[in-house]
């Protein structure tokens, strides 16, 4: 099957679609058992105390904490319908711009960018590409992210 | 936490310290819980195995964070991430010894920062590459010390 053969006209339409934004309070907790499944013992976003007289005066929300599927995944990317009930995360880009806190909150939007397919060892393919922009309760925007998904 | 690095200590060529991690399945289970990810390849075998895979596999997304670990350890507190891309490109199991390297592929001065550029991966225990990435940093300089 030639490139992108896989998508359909009624695919295409979704490209540009954004969702309701996400939002999030990042609370202590939620970063102390982040820092626990990373086995990440990094005091920045742990020791209060140490963490105050950082730079950045208090506890910081580790950045790669935008990996979570929670911030930057899950189930409010605009997506297409489609028969492909497999799915495998491709990969993703993070920048960040500002630094997050916690006790920020982080609100969440996803939008569909681009629908490409192609025939793999699994059969057809299809690799979704969504932009998610988190802004924080100033509304600043501190990071996005690119993210590939695949479905098969 | 260990002594911070000034971008006049950062060479092109010169390697970022190498960090090991060891996602055992309670791993798997503390990752999909603090992250929100309960796609079931993840934890239940038997759905894993039905999607043909191998058995559970670690979440890429875990894989991006140990990446984000290995910089954010190697940048020290000043430093700052302002980058971090990761392909999934190969799956990994758990009860693999997974080791996060990287190397500095280049040194710029761009808005008033001072970036470093990084090629960085994630390597199963049989050195295969199964997560490459790139990573930017922005150093402080030791002049402004």
């Amino acid at each position: 099957m030639a490139e992108n053969a896989a998508v359909t006209d009624e695919m295409k339409k979704w490209i540009g679609r954004e969702s309701e934004a996400t939002v999030i309070p990042i609370e202590k907790f939620m970063v102390l058992k982040f820092a626990l499944a990373t086995d990440d013992n990094n005091p920045l976003w742990q020791n209060e105390e140490y963490a105050k007289k950082s730079k950045h005066g208090g506890i910081m929300v580790p950045p790669n904490m935008l990996c979570c599927s929670m911030l930057s995944g899950g189930a409010n990317r605009p997506t297409p319908p489609h028969n492909y009930n497999r799915r495998l995360d491709g990969g993703a880009t993070w920048d960040f711009y500002k630094p997050m806190m916690v006790g920020d909150t982080i609100a969440s939007v996803a939008k569909l960018v681009d629908i490409k397919s192609r025939e793999g060892k699994m059969g057809t393919m299809l690799f979704f590409v969504w932009e998610i922009i988190h802004t924080n309760q100033k509304g600043e925007l501190v990071a996005k992210t690119t993210s590939t998904g695949i479905c098969y | 936490m260990a002594k911070q690095l000034y971008f006049e200590d950062v060479e092109v060529g010169m390697e970022i310290p190498p960090i090991t991690k060891h996602p055992s399945t309670t791993t798997l289970v503390r990752w999909a819980g603090a992250s929100e990810d309960y796609y079931p390849i993840h934890y239940d075998k038997d759905f894993a195995l039905a999607s043909n895979l191998p058995g559970v596999i670690v979440h890429g997304r875990l894989k991006a964070a140990y990446l984000g670990n290995l910089m954010t350890n190697w940048i020290g507190d000043q430093g700052i991430l302002r980058k971090l891309t990761c392909n999934y490109r190969g799956m990994d199991l758990p009860c693999s010894v997974l080791t996060c390297k990287g190397k500095v592929v280049n040194k710029f001065q761009q808005n008033g920062e001072n970036l470093v550029e990084c090629d960085i991966s994630l390597e199963n225990d049989k050195g295969e590459t199964t997560t490459p990435g790139s990573a930017v940093v922005a150093l402080p300089s030791c002049k402004k010390k």
